[in-house]
């Protein structure tokens, strides 16, 4: 499941980004994201959430959405991984 | 009202009015979606793509504007060309006109593009320092107007945008599924695909010459 999870963060990813496939494969824990990418605006953001609601089947409140939560690959991962409790 | 319309002539076919997507999404699809005119066009079929009032090159104060006047507009610019078929994209759909037949493009309800234009709201304030809600938002903006992601939006647009639904008799849906790849409204910079468009304009190009439109 949370190779999964992984799995379907790193497509939508690269959707959002507009990565050619394998270049999603790249992205690391480390891998900053919101403030760190320019063209990733708040704009994007919210499309990126959505999207990520829409597959993976979860709700993500308003309130939790912090720049912490989307700094870099991983704490989005972990985050997600918290909502679906795995 | 006068409103500008990006006209691509396909000689003596048939006229089919092409409807953006709205907002963000219609900046981002923008260029991908005259990619699909340009390939009907160069198969008979003329394509009308219009601006929203409000929207792109147009002058109209957005804030005077709501769903119901947009697919009036749209209805009468099809009455006015003729147009016998619709193409609309995304949140398109929401003012495509009721009667007209044709295509729906991967449609958006009117919740969820407001959803996600309030929630970059909050993102946004939220990094400028500024705790904002939802519902509060949405409460206020239902009277007094919301300006969201750099669009001022008018009490009337938000209310009807929150319960905004797409016609459905004689509209087939075309979902990213048959287009294939990756939806290009999800890109934070706007880009295109020759190989979804050519997707895009076979389907409603066969699809008018089995109706025998074309």
């Amino acid at each position: 499941m949370t190779q999964n999870i992984d799995q379907s963060l790193r497509r939508i990813l690269g959707d959002v980004l507009g990565l050619k496939p394998g270049q999603a494969d790249s992205l690391t824990d480390d891998s900053g994201l919101f403030g760190h990418l320019p063209e990733l605006d708040s704009m994007a953001v919210a499309g990126l959430l959505t999207e990520i609601e829409d597959r993976l089947g979860i709700v993500i409140e308003d309130d939790e959405v912090d720049g912490d939560m989307m700094a870099d690959y991983g704490s989005l991962r972990r985050f997600v991984e918290d909502k679906l409790a795995v | 009202m006068e409103e500008s319309a990006l006209w691509l002539d396909g000689g003596a076919g048939p006229t089919l009015l092409v409807i953006p997507a709205l907002f963000d999404e219609g900046n981002r699809l923008r260029r991908q979606t005259v990619e699909v005119m340009r390939r009907l066009a160069a198969s008979g079929i003329t394509c009308v793509l219009p601006d929203l009032p409000g929207l792109n090159e147009s002058t109209t104060p957005l804030a005077d504007l709501d769903v119901d006047l947009w697919r009036k507009a749209m209805a009468s610019l099809a009455l006015q060309t003729g147009a016998r078929r619709v193409l609309a994209l995304r949140g398109g759909a929401l003012v495509s006109p009721d009667g007209l037949a044709g295509w729906h493009y991967a449609p958006a309800t009117g919740a969820s593009v407001l959803r996600q234009m309030v929630r970059a709201r909050i993102i946004a304030g939220r990094e400028a320092g500024r705790e904002e809600k939802h519902d509060a938002l949405l409460a206020k903006g239902r009277i007094e107007g919301l300006d969201l992601a750099g669009y001022a939006l008018g009490g009337a647009m938000i209310a009807q945008l929150e319960r905004a639904e797409a016609p459905q008799d004689d509209i087939s849906i075309i979902s990213q599924d048959m287009v294939g790849g990756s939806a290009l409204w999800l890109r934070a910079e706007a880009s295109e695909s020759r190989e979804q468009a050519d997707a895009l304009a076979a389907i409603v190009a066969v699809g008018l010459s089995m109706v025998g439109v074309a």
